[in-house]
């Protein structure tokens, strides 16, 4: 038999160190009963209460007696208005999950996401070309405002970030190049680089940072509003009325914005010549010689994959918006790597694709 | 009520309002303990700003406000932060942190302001979520629960740290007859029970007969306290139009 005997406050402020002692006490007796004095309690307020049932919880559990001595009324009322059966889950271990299992879920949540991935692609593409052949299916007001937003509001990022990759790559080459007397020929590495691959790339992920995101964030607010839900109930379906006109509007803009990088990256690539003393006629004989119209039609077709990439998965991330106040934040974040990643991919998907086409 | 006990809430010419606009205009009234005092008033009189001020998130231009004895307005540092142990708040939407589970929205406070084991404080918690009926929810998300459910848990974490008073804006607001009235109930239980006073806004003429002891009223064009009393005082007794027709339900 253990006696226990509370006195003074149980107030949130006190019930702390009590319990930690009655929990010690409790776990090296393990008594057949526990009396408790209460006599001297001045104070309990709801921990207080807590403590008293938590006593009550342990003898249930481990098949002790538990009884109040001097209980005051009104704490007894308090504690009697628990049921004991209703906290019959209270202290049980929370359940612990295998390592295979988390690999297997993880495995699980790839493939539907790749799965919803394809059906959204599937549904973009009806639900465009539908836009395409009835003109006035597509919100084309929407069009407009998005192309302004992500395209013509860019073109201060992108001519700055263009030419300080055009000045930085041309320095970076120059150097190493000019210790074997053939630092001219920067121009030509420079320009094919830019043309074919580096202006269409860092064009995406700028719009992958810049817009991709926002269309996350747009569509995954109003997801969290219910507006989505409200235009399916109005026989409005959302993938033709909010992402087309960005997957459009996305996929016109791209290539503008990378022939912006383009220009400013030769530009860039041109200070760095001419500081090293070359004629700017020099420079633009070699730029003209080693890229033809077949480079520059490559990159543009690779900026327009690139921007259907990024609205989409953008647009996507948006719809899968779950709810919370930290859902929209995580949607964006998706929605900002799975464009990275998608580029990446569709890069090297080009790469392999235009070696063996010769082009 | 008698005049004797002290008041538990004092307001003393409360003026307040946002920047130059005046919503209450030199408003005095008490509060007692013990008893469930009703704020009520049409739609955008200031309810919500009279309250805001009580629990001190908005400066009044004018006036004082006493919580058990010591003013909230201008108070700072400690004294604001023993001031505000004594109360509770439900907001109108509910306020619960979407990203916890109920348990630990409940259970928030008892983790920073006291030294409680763990496995106490999720004890304590599920207690009160027991309390206003939602035991066994605990580890729902806010998310997951219907309108009524989530103020009820709100309410459940205003009264973790047991609070004097609790304040409880619009507790009725947006929900159906039936979970408004079981809400109402739950008000009147804890007010019984518990010994909380309660400073609850409202604007539904049922749940304020169903919960008030007493009511103030106010008025938008007047800017002030237009009655004060039990709801059926003012119901068969007033003299004041405005009232008259709240009452009456009876439009403009
Ligand atoms: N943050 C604010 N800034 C300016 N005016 C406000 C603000 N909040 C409320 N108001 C105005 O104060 C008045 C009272 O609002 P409120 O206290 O919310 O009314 P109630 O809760 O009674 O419906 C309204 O006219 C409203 O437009
Ligand atoms: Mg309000």
């Amino acid at each position: 038999m253990v006696t226990l005997g509370y006195a003074g406050r149980l107030d949130s402020a006190n019930v702390g160190a009590l319990w930690r002692q009655t929990a010690d006490i409790l776990k090296h007796a393990r008594p057949s009963r526990v009396i408790v004095l209460c006599e001297e309690i001045e104070y309990c307020d709801g921990s207080g209460a807590g403590l008293l049932f938590y006593l009550r919880l342990k003898g249930l559990k481990q098949g002790f007696a538990v009884e109040f001595k001097g209980l005051r009324p009104e704490p007894a009322e308090m504690l009697d208005r628990f049921d004991a059966d209703r906290f019959a889950e209270y202290g049980k271990e929370k359940r612990h999950i295998h390592p295979a299992e988390e690999i297997g879920h993880f495995a699980w949540q790839l493939f539907v996401d790749v799965q919803e991935q394809l059906a959204f692609i599937g549904e973009l593409h009806v639900a465009m070309v539908r836009c395409l052949v009835r003109r006035r299916q597509l919100r084309w007001k929407e069009v407009f405002i998005t192309a302004e937003r992500a395209g013509a509001n860019a073109v201060g990022i992108v001519s700055l970030i263009g030419f300080l990759f055009g000045l930085i790559m041309a320095f970076s080459f120059a150097m190493p190049m000019r210790q074997f007397g053939v630092d001219i020929y920067v121009a030509d590495l420079v320009a094919v680089g830019l043309v074919r691959v580096l202006g269409p790339f860092i064009t995406a992920i700028i719009l992958a940072g810049r817009s991709g995101s926002a269309y996350a964030a747009e569509l995954g607010t109003m997801k969290i509003n219910d507006e989505i839900d409200a235009l399916t109930t109005m026989s409005l379906d959302p993938v033709r009325f909010l992402v087309a006109p960005k997957v459009l509007a996305t996929i016109f803009i791209t290539p503008l914005l990378t022939v912006v990088a383009n220009v400013f990256g030769l530009i860039g690539c041109g200070v760095v010549m001419l500081s090293l003393g070359f004629p700017l006629v020099t420079y633009t004989n070699h730029v003209e010689s080693a890229i033809d119209s077949g480079d520059v039609a490559v990159g543009l077709f690779k900026a327009v994959v690139f921007g259907g990439l990024v609205a989409g998965v953008g647009c996507l991330r948006g719809l899968q918006t779950k709810t919370g106040p930290s859902a929209v934040g995580i949607s964006t974040t998706r929605a900002v790597v799975s464009a990275i990643v998608l580029i990446v991919l569709a890069e090297g998907v080009f790469a392999v694709l235009f070696h063996y086409m010769g082009i | 009520m008698s005049n004797e006990i002290e008041p538990v809430i004092r307001v003393e010419g409360l003026s307040a309002g946002y920047g130059d606009e005046v919503i209450l205009d030199d408003i005095s009234f008490e509060v007692y303990p013990g008893e469930v005092f009703v704020i009520a008033g049409g739609s955008g009189c200031g309810k919500t700003t009279l309250l805001k001020n009580m629990i001190g998130l908005l400066e009044p231009d004018a006036g004082r406000i006493l919580i058990d004895g010591d003013d909230i307005v201008g108070a700072s540092g400690r004294s604001r932060h023993s001031i505000l142990r004594k109360i509770g708040v439900m907001f109108q939407t509910g306020a619960l942190f979407g990203s916890m589970t109920l348990l630990e929205n409940v259970r928030l406070e008892l983790d920073e302001f006291t030294d409680l084991p763990r496995d106490a404080a999720n004890l304590i918690a599920a207690m009160k979520l027991d309390l206003v009926g939602l035991g066994g929810y605990g580890d729902y998300m806010p998310a997951e629960l219907s309108g009524g459910m989530q103020k009820r848990a709100a309410i459940a974490r205003a009264m973790v740290l047991d609070p004097q008073i609790l304040f409880l804006d619009e507790p009725s607001a947006g929900l159906d007859p039936v979970t408004s009235a079981g809400l109402d109930g739950l008000i009147r239980r804890l007010a019984e029970s518990l010994a909380i006073t309660f400073v609850v806004v409202s604007h539904e003429l049922a749940s304020i007969y169903a919960v008030a002891d007493r009511v103030i009223m106010l008025e938008k064009e007047l800017k002030k306290i237009v009655a004060v009393g039990p709801p059926d005082q003012l119901r068969d007794s007033t003299d004041n139009a405005w009232v008259r027709r709240f009452f009456h339900r009876q439009a403009e």
